[in-house]
């Protein structure tokens, strides 16, 4: 590097002039725009920005100019390795993006590949099911009992009315028990639990009761030995017919929805007086009784509507036996079988495929229905 | 209960045009339900037919066909090609010469079903024989209908080949089949039915019209001599409280009973058989008595009412021989001749016969609950004990004797007897003081006093409003003889059921009812979810199995003699006598889903379930069944607490087959021992439950080698996981390698009942240090790391196993086990002499305790 020297006209330090600090500015542009790649602009840089670079060695010369001359062309210089500072920068950002681009290309899979290594499991619907009616009861404040499904028979029959003569306790066909005179069943119905409830709760009570229960059914497409239901009993100051239907309506509306349509009618449960039935619209036939061909609907036998399931209010006898004054409490209570609702809800064909346990069956509702 | 429209009409107001389906939705309305209708529904031809030829050829798959020549009149094949039908049929309960009932092509039968000529068995059939279910005359379809011996020789006689079958067998009417529930005995009968019908058109003024208003005569000392003598009444109410009587005699046996009967009862689902059977059926369906016709001449003494006595028989008109019980009322000849059981069945030995002349019409009134236990004992339902069992109407007996004694003179052309026998020890009902706002109470819609009052009436109740205890609210009701059903202590809430009822369900508004407070879930139905989806989470599929499993099972599964899961409880009516028992395991029941998944072809599978099993732990005892007058005891309800055997819900998975599957990423993985033990850990890691696990080689059914026991740190069992026993695996057929679990579900929702703790945790860094441990191949890793815990002290954070090596590089008879442990304190970053001080201090716990020496 040269010292300052007084005498010396910068004019004629030639690589301060302007025309040439200009054509190394643009030999710099033209190479920063040539370079390839990011290895090709680094040699760029080398080149044009390095110690060595025509810009580098001009900026050393400003140092011997007179003071007089040092402003301008230190501003000139300075410009000058400004643009091509600049121009280095953007070409490297763009070449830094070329490549990240390249890159994510090169990486490419096809991820319609089988991607799951390890089988799914499932819930059974049956399961769900339950717990879908149970939670949106528990939601309306309502709570959920359970009870043995081994259970006394007086639970199971006496407590609701149904004594050892009662026609309708012929028309249950109980699993009985060895020794027969156990005074124990399987449960016939979720009903002993509701017996349970109101035993160990004073009123008000207003819980539901899913569960397993067990008739000597054979299989067929529309019976099973063991079966599910989900009952529901309140018990309270002031409860009617009317509170009924409102349980009942709700539960339609959250199992099959805002549209379905029902009739209720009278009928006859020991457990109960008033008795209630209640119907709803034939979901293969709509009510119309018969198919497109204008033979019987196989659904609902006809008559255009399907049994949800029996209710009533609670029998004085039932509230008395399980020591609640009906005439200061009265309640209802309704229940309705888990596999009918999946038959209806999810269009399941018979109940082969809920028992059976072939895994294809759960695996194809997931986790919620 | 069925009932022909024609029938319906002739005793209430019919709108004309009015169709089944019409009157099927009114019965509806008053909660009468529809079980279906018949009739009405088939167009022609159907006609009569007399089979010419028939020639019988056992097909391949060994089902012997029939191919016929029917003989159809100037109808089908005789008008197109002049010669008689030619018709494949497949039952075989008829001869050459059997008249029966055709069906021609062009015909349409119940449910739409459209009659064509088409190829069967190699030939072409033109039409088919009809069964009764076929043409909706019945559920009966173990043969075809021969018309001989469904509407009797007489009947039969003048029958010709072409007749129409349709006005034959009244099929061009329609029938409803109505479901009546037990509280309504009264609707067995046409009379229940048409009432029923006219309440649900508003019960109009004169709309209905009672066939049991006839006149009858009196009671007299003329009369057969009847004597009831119940010396043990059930539950005090006496068997038998009326006996009508009535003689006619010489009716002319030859005599049919008219056609117009025979179809009418052939329509309900019912035989005729002679005119003294068919009169008292008939008079049954009409008013709802049934009715027994004896053959006087086989009749020597009184007749006498009385219980059985031990050891008796009566052999009864199905041919049966009954070992009778003292229980059982019987209709007897002078005490000691048995005649019949009492509202049942009657006996073959005074059975009315083709040579009868002279018949006693017996109406009576037996007691329902004495009828429905000889009935359930007998296992013998008849049309007679179905209406008794659901209570007939008392008053009945005479008008309905009244009106078999006229159908008889008139169509058996006998004279009736001057005597009138009637025992009658009916009571009338008692009056009810009835709130007539507690219909609406109950039901929660207003209904007016005039509205209750009116529909009662309606009902044929007497209401009486100015007798004693009456006032603006209260009246006297007394239900009509035909409803028991309305007769008990306090029938407030089955009035109410009428009101409405009548008024109809439909008008009963929707209220939704406002529980005050719910707790939600509890914290155990909550678990049981969770165990569920972590099961599920983790590969394993949900299913529900039965849990009848067989005798033999325990031996299948290995289990020793003294093992608690042998004393299960026996069904004393399984359904299959090979499952007697129930389950006390989940896996017992389990294996039985796995089987059926591989036997379709499922090589991979994963199961899970989770329920209750059933652990009497010996034989069951005797559950109390105490009044239901008022709440037990505490003492009985103890009891009967107590005598429902434990049932615990437990958790039970199984896995077979790759458990990772194989792919273009390469091999699959196999289930094994770890992945059952796996699967119990991650459910209680997801209930943050600490489970300790050691190896078990002692629980059946697993593998002695490869079975874990995991307890909660306490001790408590929570279950077993592993593979299973190659013996095991074999005995139930299952794939080699099969890994189950079993776990106590209720002892993980107690082990995670109180809330988790938070442990705090510190932000300085950790230390790493590897440590590998030389062991005798027989010690537990558990051990190992329990030790290695227990000895590092409180700044350990974790340890983790990552390698095991056995092999020829370590001593023979050991392993090694290669272990990361990461320490880090709560208050400061660790020194590296800290660490390696606290890794000795682990190192020599572990071989303290295991003997392990570090490599």
């Amino acid at each position: 590097m040269s010292g300052p020297n007084t005498n010396y006209d910068p004019v004629e330090v030639s690589a301060l002039d302007p025309a040439n600090v200009d054509a190394a500015v643009q030999e710099a542009l033209t190479a920063i725009a040539g370079a390839g790649s990011l290895d090709d602009l680094k040699a760029v840089r080398i080149a044009h920005q390095g110690e060595k670079s025509p810009l580098a060695l001009a900026n050393r010369e400003i140092g011997a100019l007179p003071p007089s001359a040092k402003a301008e062309a230190g501003k000139r210089v300075g410009q000058a390795r400004g643009r091509v500072g600049q121009a280095i920068a953007a070409r490297q950002a763009e070449l830094e993006a070329e490549r990240d681009e390249r890159i994510l290309v090169e990486e490419r899979v096809d991820v319609t590949l089988p991607a799951v290594r390890r089988a799914a499991g499932a819930r059974h619907p049956i399961e769900l099911v339950s717990q879908r009616l149970a939670d949106a009861f528990v939601g309306m404040g309502w709570e959920v009992a359970e009870g043995p499904e081994l259970e006394s028979e007086w639970l199971n029959f006496d407590a609701l009315n149904l004594g050892p003569d009662h026609p309708a306790r012929q028309m249950q066909d109980t699993f009985f028990l060895d020794p027969v005179d156990s005074g124990l069943v399987l449960r016939t119905q979720t009903s002993p639990v509701q017996i349970r409830t109101m035993l160990e709760k004073e009123p008000p009570i207003y819980v539901v009761a899913p569960g397993k229960v067990f008739r000597t059914d054979d299989l067929d497409a529309t019976h099973t030995p063991v079966f599910h239901q989900i009952e529901c009993l309140a018990i309270d100051k002031g409860l009617t017919m009317a509170h009924l239907r409102g349980a009942l309506d709700a539960f339609v509306r959250i199992m099959f929805g805002e549209e379905t349509r029902t009739r209720v009618r009278a009928s006859y449960f020991p457990f109960t007086e008033p008795s209630m039935e209640t119907d709803f619209v034939c979901f293969a036939c709509h009510g119309t009784g018969h198919d497109e061909s204008g033979a019987q609907c196989r659904s609902c036998g006809g008559s255009g509507w399907i049994e949800l399931g029996g209710s009533g209010m609670v029998n004085r006898k039932v509230l008395r036996a399980c020591g609640i004054d009906p005439d200061v409490y009265s309640g209802f209570a309704f229940g309705l079988g888990i596999e009918r609702a999946l038959m209806l809800r999810h269009g399941v064909q018979g109940m082969h495929e809920m028992v059976e346990g072939d895994i294809r069956f759960s695996q194809q509702f997931g986790m919620e229905v | 209960m069925r009932m022909p429209l024609r029938w319906l009409a002739e005793y209430t107001d019919l709108a004309p045009g009015t169709s089944g389906a019409d009157v099927a939705a009114a019965l509806v309305s008053v909660g009468i339900e529809e079980e279906d209708l018949h009739g009405g529904d088939i167009t022609g031809p159907l006609v009569v037919g007399r089979v010419l030829e028939l020639e019988e050829q056992v097909q391949k798959n060994g089902k012997p066909i029939r191919y016929c020549v029917v003989d159809v009149g100037e109808n089908g094949q005789m008008l197109t090609e002049g010669k008689h039908q030619e018709i494949v049929c497949g039952a075989q309960n008829f001869e050459v010469g059997d008249l029966v009932v055709v069906v021609l092509p062009g015909a349409t039968l119940p449910g739409g079903f459209q009659i064509s000529a088409r190829k069967t068995y190699g030939r072409v059939s033109n039409g088919m024989i009809c069964a009764e279910d076929e043409i909706g005359l019945g559920h009966d379809h173990d043969g075809i209908i021969v018309l001989t011996r469904l509407l009797g020789e007489e009947a039969s006689a003048d029958l010709k080949p072409g007749d129409d079958a349709i006005a034959l067998l009244g099929l061009g009417e329609e029938t409803i089949e109505a479901n009546v529930t037990p509280d309504r005995g009264y609707c067995f009968s046409v009379r229940g039915l048409a009432r029923e019908y006219w309440h649900s058109q508003g019960s109009p003024e004169g709309g209905f019209r009672d066939p049991a208003l006839v006149e009858t005569p009196a009671s007299n000392d003329l009369g057969y001599t009847v004597r009831v003598e119940d010396d043990s009444p059930i539950d005090g109410v006496a068997g038998c409280d009326r006996y009508v009587a009535r003689i006619i005699r010489g009716i002319d046996p030859t005599r049919p009973s008219p056609a117009w009967m025979q179809q009418r009862l052939t329509q309900m689902g019912m035989r005729p058989i002679s005119l003294a059977v068919d009169v008292t059926n008939y008079v049954m369906l009409a008013v709802g008595q049934p009715l027994h016709a004896f053959d006087v001449d086989k009749l020597s003494g009184s007749i006498v009412v009385r219980r059985a006595r031990p050891g008796e028989t009566l052999t009864t008109l199905d041919d049966v021989e009954r070992t009778l019980s003292p229980e059982d009322l019987l209709i007897t000849d002078g005490g000691e001749h048995l005649l019949a059981i009492a509202g049942v069945m009657g006996g073959a030995s005074s059975e009315v016969d083709a040579s009868t002349t002279s018949v006693l019409v017996e109406a009576a009134h037996f007691d329902s609950t004495s009828i429905a236990r000889t009935s359930r004992r007998h296992k013998l339902v008849t049309e007679a004990s179905k209406r008794f069992e659901r209570g007939v109407d008392p008053a009945l007996a005479a008008t309905a004797a009244q009106l078999a004694v006229d159908l008889l003179v008139e169509h058996g052309g006998g004279t009736v007897d001057d005597g009138v026998t009637d025992l009658d020890r009916t009571t009338e009902p008692p009056a009810y003081l009835l709130d007539v706002t507690e219909p609406s109470r109950i039901v929660g819609l207003d209904y007016s006093r005039e509205r209750v009052v009116k529909i009662l009436r309606d009902l044929g109740c007497t209401v009486d409003e100015s007798g004693q205890g009456t006032d603006e609210t209260h009246v006297l009701v007394t239900p009509p003889s035909w409803r028991p059903d309305l007769v008990n202590d306090s029938p407030g809430p089955d009035y109410a059921e009428e009101v409405a009822r009548i008024d109809g369900y439909n008008n009963i508004p929707s209220v939704t009812p406002t529980p005050v407070e719910g707790q939600g879930l509890t914290h155990g139905q909550k678990t049981r979810r969770v165990v569920a989806d972590a099961l599920a989470g983790a590969g394993f599929t949900e299913v529900l199995t039965y849990p009848f499993v067989a005798e033999s099972l325990a031996d299948e599964l290995m289990l020793p003699a003294d093992d608690d899961r042998r004393h299960a409880v026996r069904v004393a009516n399984p359904l299959s006598e090979e499952r007697p028992l129930l389950r006390t395991s989940v896996i017992a029941s389990l294996v039985d889903a796995l089987r059926r998944n591989v036997s379709r072809g499922h090589k991979d599978v994963a199961l899970f379930e989770l329920g209750l099993v059933f652990r009497p732990g010996g034989p069951l005892g005797r559950a109390p069944i105490p009044s239901v007058l008022q709440r037990p005891d505490a003492d009985t309800l103890e009891q009967l607490y107590a005598a429902v055997p434990d049932q615990p819900r437990r958790a039970g998975l199984l896995a077979t087959g790759l458990v990772e599957r194989a792919g273009w990423w390469g091999p699959g993985r196999a289930a094994d021992w770890s992945d059952a033990v796996a699967a119990v850990r991650t459910v209680a890691t997801a209930l943050a439950v600490d489970v300790v696990v050691a190896n078990d080689p002692g629980h059946a059914p697993w593998h002695p080698g490869r079975c874990a026991r995991l307890t909660l740190p306490d001790g408590t069992l929570v279950g077993h996981a592993g593979e299973l026993h190659p013996k095991v695996l074999a005995a139930l057929d299952l794939p080699p390698r099969t890994v189950a679990a079993e776990f106590d579900v209720d002892v993980l929702v107690s082990a995670s009942a109180e809330p988790v703790q938070a442990r705090p945790f510190s932000t300085f860094p950790p230390a790493l240090t590897d440590i590998a441990l030389l062991v005798r191949s027989d010690v537990a890793a558990a051990d190992v790391e329990a030790a290695l815990c227990a000895g590092a002290g409180e700044a350990l954070e974790s340890v983790v196993l990552f390698d095991v090596y056995e092999g020829e590089r370590v001593e023979a008879g050991h392993r090694s086990l290669a272990y990361r442990l990461t320490f880090r304190a709560a208050d400061r970053t660790l020194t590296t002499e800290e660490v390696n001080g606290f890794r000795d201090a682990a190192v020599a716990a572990a071989a303290t305790a295991t003997g392990a020496v570090q490599r």
